[in-house]
């Protein structure tokens, strides 16, 4: 075997770093669904009856609705009637301070590697973290509540700002969107709300952990980020779940709302556990993210960091509804062994003077699938519309496949739409060169593939950026052109 | 599989004349077997929809929703030797084959001009020839294909070029497909087969018109082309029907090893257009070069798919397609590359340009990488935009007035891809087509 092909191997060996499981005793409803069980769901959280009347109407269409097809994976079939569809952990109490957290809750973030205090004391960042479904704790939610910044749980949200959830819930992603759109609006448990009152600028980066921990529930999160004219926030999202034999679904929802001049930027890392090196387990992420600019000059900016799950399936998407509004899609997507990842954005301009960017790099190894499946609209009214795409991708080893899959439509004439694509590999003469200068070979696929990101990884904030970069070189560990 | 298919009137008729045709047909030739499954696969297919992928921005309903003549193979020609000179494209010396209605007339065709080391006929000719029956109807998939089926399963005779080993044929050779409009909706089969031997080298065009004015024809082409190794091969398809036809066509090539082909659709006329592309490279050291331009007016529509499989190693494959696209005409561009696993050192290359003259008009583009080989070289571009500004000034300011400084830029644009056709007359008459589009 030669030297490459062992490193290859090595790679494949690399164990998932975050598996473990956490013994909260949960509160699980009972496997299936069925209109009993949104009820129950809804109940669980105390919910008013217009909340459940949604939630029943979108369970009527998910009934009708058959899943998608057309991505590029392959699974197995998914049982919803196996799935248990509700999981809060039992020790619920409401906290004051960090102190009173479940000592397992804590010991749970302490090995994600985000413990709270330290956050808290040193990175300024507040965090909502979220286990199964239930937010347990919102820190520096005072600070934020003098600028009269919303940050909470969703279930909190509902009744502390009917009023704004009444009104933005499936503005930008209705039941009737998608399969999936419409299971999570019939179920979903919880997930975070935000909302930046107009000319504010949130002074700290607003993040969520999710974590999923019981075995065989799916977490159905829901976020509404709302942005009032002229308001600036930064909201980060990071995952990892515990290693588990059975593929675990997870279908959230992302709603964002940019209203004139004010500017969403969303950064998520995506590690869950993206199943054993023959392709067992792991988590489907089949997650729909949408954002609009309903303003005019608004803006909204995605980076992601995608290497875990099994499967990936997800489109952060802008409408650029507002004359001068802008859309970023920025995406890093790595897959490995049996991963398979079918992700990219849509860029939709309906107003006038719209621009758009895409940048996507991917990264297959192993025997992974990764396609890049892009859509950039130019409406009819969208005069001097501009957008440039550009994906690249990287193979490494050749049992791996990347693939392209963009569709742009024009409708205008002013429009200037770019598009282009690359595929290649780590050169051998630039490993040569690294090797030359004493760099190890694996250390100089490392920089080359870190480089390659550059560009993406320069979008995401700090602390986010170094994970990030962490994570990329777990994921390759070895791996050699 | 489920059928997203609108079974509709043409359907139903091109069916009873497949009906007709095979009760004709020697039921022991050995075509008929292909026939037969052809006929099957386009029952099942019928005429596909928009909700498939394929066809998503292709509206086939003027087609499924016409009754169609087929224009069948007994008939009497209308055209003689001197309307055949009108279509002619290839240059004073080019042999010039005029097909009527999708058979050859061989009335209108100086048959005895067939220059040494090519053989021309049509199956009821060369039909019997051992590389005919190893080829004919072999490479064109009928599997969801539904034009290729039905083009297999009506084309009573189709046209046969077999290019000898080592042969090296100076003398181009065009093949007019010329539909005659009459007072009914007319649909024309045409079925091309093109045999290159080893070593052998050759130029190509297949160009489409339309005579008299009448009802509008709809044009189901299929080209199979096989380019054996060593081989070189220059085509040329052009496509200048009248403003109310309907096209569809499918061309296949299946490429050896070393062999060499440069190849470029040019379409200009036509109501709905729709050019299928599928170039498999077989083996190693295989060139192919595909170009394209599209220019359209009026409410035209022209939807150009293109597939190159890079199915073996050490290949290379070059594409460009340019558009220009005017008025309430809508384009589409889909372009596939496969790079197969054992595709290494595989060098690809696709680019897609497009510039939109009018508000109205539309443009859908879908470059499409699928790679399964690491150690390849593969990119696409695709743009879509309009003249530049600056060098619009930097013409006016110079004294062009601006409608002819569009034209200008315009044919600058589209010319790119006429310059490359290998042929200095082929090039020529393709030039001055285009000039009278673009005016």
């Amino acid at each position: 075997m030669s030297e490459d092909l062992k490193i290859l191997d090595e790679v494949t060996n690399s164990e998932y770093k975050w598996g473990f499981v956490s013994n909260i005793e949960s509160d699980n409803a009972p496997k299936g669904l069925n209109e009993d069980i949104v009820r129950f769901i809804s109940t669980k959280k105390n919910e008013p009856e217009w909340l459940l009347e949604w939630r029943l109407k979108a369970f009527r269409h998910w009934k009708t609705m058959t899943e998608p097809k057309w991505p590029n994976v392959s699974y197995p079939e998914i049982d919803f009637q196996d799935i248990i569809y509700y999981s809060a952990p039992k020790k619920k109490v409401s906290l004051n301070s960090l102190d009173e957290l479940d000592p397992e809750i804590k010991a749970t973030f302490d090995k994600l590697g985000i413990s709270l205090e330290e956050q808290k004391r040193l990175a300024g960042v507040a965090v909502d973290a979220v286990i199964d479904s239930v937010s347990v704790k919102t820190t520096f939610r005072e600070t934020l509540a003098e600028l009269g910044i919303i940050f909470s749980s969703f279930s909190e949200a509902v009744h502390e700002h009917p009023e704004l959830i009444k009104k933005y819930l499936g503005s930008v992603v209705p039941y009737t969107d998608n399969f999936y759109a419409a299971l999570n609006s019939a179920v979903f448990s919880d997930g975070s709300f935000c909302y930046i009152p107009k000319g504010v600028r949130c002074p700290m980066e607003l993040s969520t952990y999710f974590r999923i921990n019981s075995a065989g529930t799916g977490q159905f999160e829901r976020t509404l980020i709302i942005a009032d004219e002229g308001a600036t926030v930064s909201y980060l999202e990071g995952c990892t779940a515990p290693m588990r034999d059975e593929n675990q679904l997870h279908a959230a929802v992302v709603e964002i709302v940019s209203h004139s001049d004010a500017n969403v930027k969303y950064s998520t890392v995506q590690n869950w556990y993206p199943g054993d090196k023959d392709g067992k387990g792991g988590i489907y992420n089949f997650v729909t993210k949408r954002g609009i600019c309903l303003g005019d000059r608004a803006k909204i900016s995605w980076t992601q960091v995608e290497t875990g799950s099994a499967i990936t399936w997800k489109y952060p998407s802008v409408i650029l509804k507002g004359n001068y509004s802008s859309g970023e899609f920025y995406s890093v997507a790595v897959t490995n062994n049996m991963q398979q990842a079918d992700t990219g954005t849509k860029m939709i301009h309906i107003g006038k003077n719209t621009k758009s960017i895409i940048v996507s790099k991917g990264i297959s190894c192993g025997r992974s699938q990764n396609s890049y499946r892009g859509l950039v609209r130019i409406g009819k009214n969208a005069d001097h519309a501009r957008n440039f795409s550009q994906c690249d991708s990287l193979l490494i080893g050749d049992k791996c496949g990347a693939h392209t899959f963009p569709y742009l439509e024009v409708a205008n004439k002013s429009a200037r739409v770019e598009h282009e694509a690359t595929t290649s590999k780590v050169g051998e003469d630039q490993i040569f060169y690294c090797n030359q200068r004493g760099i190890s070979t694996e250390d100089a696929v490392n920089l080359i593939v870190n480089g390659y990101c550059k560009e993406v990884f320069n979008q995401l904030p700090m602390e986010f950026a170094v994970e990030a970069q962490k994570l990329l070189a777990i994921s390759l560990e070895g791996s050699v052109g | 599989m489920p059928t997203l298919t609108t079974h509709t009137l043409a359907v139903a008729s091109f069916l009873q004349d497949a009906e007709t045709f095979a009760g004709r047909e020697d039921q022991n030739s050995p075509y008929a077997g292909l026939r037969e499954k052809a006929k099957e696969a386009f029952s099942v297919m019928g005429i596909p929809g928009r909700k498939q992928e394929e066809w998503k921005y292709l509206d086939l309903s003027p087609i499924a929703n016409t009754e169609f003549r087929n224009a069948g193979a007994a008939f009497d020609f209308v055209l003689g030797p001197s309307d055949a000179e009108s279509y002619r494209l290839a240059g004073k010396e080019a042999l010039l084959l005029v097909l009527e209605n999708g058979k050859l007339n061989t009335h209108a065709s100086p048959m005895e001009r067939i220059p040494a080391g090519i053989r021309i006929g049509t199956l009821s000719t060369l039909g019997h020839e051992a590389l005919v029956t190893e080829h004919l109807f072999r490479h064109a998939a009928v599997e969801g294909e539904p034009f290729v089926a039905m083009n297999t399963m009506l084309s009573h005779d189709p046209l046969i070029l077999l290019v000898e080993p080592k042969a090296e044929i100076k003398t181009p050779i065009q093949l007019a497909f010329v539909a005659v409009a009459g007072a009914d909706p007319l649909a024309v089969t045409a079925r091309v087969l093109v045999v290159a031997g080893e070593g052998s080298e050759c130029t190509v065009m297949e160009s489409y018109h339309t005579y008299g004015e009448g009802a509008p024809s709809f044009t189901n082409a299929v080209t199979e082309v096989v380019i054996s190794a060593s081989a070189r091969l220059h085509y040329t398809k052009v496509q200048v029907e009248s403003g109310q036809a309907q096209h569809i066509s499918y061309h296949k090539v299946n490429m050896a090893r070393d062999s060499y082909q440069h190849l470029t659709t040019l379409t200009l006329g036509g109501a709905l257009v729709r050019n299928n592309l599928h170039i498999r490279l077989d083996d190693q050291h295989i060139n192919a070069y595909l170009n394209g331009l599209y220019v359209m007016n009026g409410s035209q529509v022209v939807d150009n798919h293109t597939l190159v499989d890079h199915a073996m190693p050490n290949c290379h494959s070059n594409e460009l397609y340019k558009g220009i696209i005017n008025d309430r005409a809508q384009g589409v561009f889909n372009g596939k590359i496969w790079v197969r696993q054992d595709a290494q050192k595989t060098n690809a290359y696709q680019s897609n340009k497009n510039l939109l003259l009018s508000n109205e008009a539309s443009m859908n583009t879908k470059p499409q990488l699928e790679i399964f080989a690491d150690d390849v070289k593969c990119s696409h571009g695709a743009t879509t935009g309009q003249l530049d500004d600056e060098a619009l000034f930097y013409l006016r300011a110079r004294g062009i007035g601006e409608a002819n400084a569009r034209t200008l830029l315009n044919h600058a644009f589209a010319a790119d891809v006429i310059e490359q056709v290998e042929n200095d007359d082929i090039q020529q008459s393709l030039m001055h087509l285009l000039d009278t589009k673009l005016n």
